[in-house]
């Protein structure tokens, strides 16, 4: 399951939704927002997307995960909009008959999520500063 | 001649004040010359644009790659989703 959402992410709903009969191990990953980056100190991100192209590429992520692993069910939810300190941007949930297997499927997704999803933050400083992350 | 419509995301978009930028460019284009003409249209544009990626149909494209007006082209400034 893909999605992209203005919402915050009901994770607990969210990890459920992965529980299979034929899946001893499920892994959930979440990502929140940072206070601290180095020594820049953040207030709030503000998350944008361009929403067709990351949702072709984070099925194509899911496809690929599922190449390599025996997953049972894959949840990959990404918020967009503002976000303040503390709360959760992206979720990643898996199942998988066995936990080494969760376990690498979930990093392997969130990795990929990182690397390959047109999504970008935009750090928020307390002095009214803000400057997107573009690597 | 084509003219090229490029949605913006990020700093693109703000170093633009707008979500989208239009560039004719000689036809038969590929990715490549779209940046060389959208680096000389477009001079906010010039310093992240080797940094960006162009993608054609919600994919990522090579400068290679050739380009018709009903493309729908993006320029991908590097992600920083998660």
């Amino acid at each position: 399951m893909i999605r992209l959402t203005p919402d915050p992410i009901d994770y607990h709903a969210l990890t459920d939704a992965v529980v299979r009969p034929e899946c001893g191990g499920v892994v959930l990953f979440l990502g929140t927002v940072r206070e601290l980056t180095g020594d820049v100190r953040t207030v709030f991100l503000d998350y944008e997307a361009y929403p067709p192209m990351a949702e072709k590429k984070l099925a194509e992520i899911e496809a690929d995960a599922r190449s390599k692993w025996p997953l049972g069910e894959v949840a990959i939810v990404h918020r967009l909009g503002r976000m303040h300190v503390g709360e959760v941007s992206v979720a990643v949930a898996v199942s998988c008959p066995h936990r080494a297997q969760a376990f690498e499927a979930a990093r392997f997704l969130i990795d990929r999520v990182k690397e390959l999803v047109p999504i970008w933050k935009k750090e928020n400083a307390p002095d009214g500063q803000s400057e997107w992350v573009h690597g | 001649m084509i003219t090229l419509t490029v949605l913006l995301f990020a700093r693109a978009k703000e170093l633009m004040d707008r979500d989208a930028v239009s560039v004719a460019v000689p036809s038969p284009a590929t990715v490549g010359d779209l940046r060389t003409h959208l680096a000389a249209a477009f001079p906010p544009l010039a310093v992240l644009l080797p940094r960006c990626v162009i993608a054609v149909n919600h994919e990522f494209a090579e400068d290679s790659h050739g380009l018709n007006p009903a493309d729908e082209i993006a320029l991908i400034p590097p992600v920083s989703g998660g």
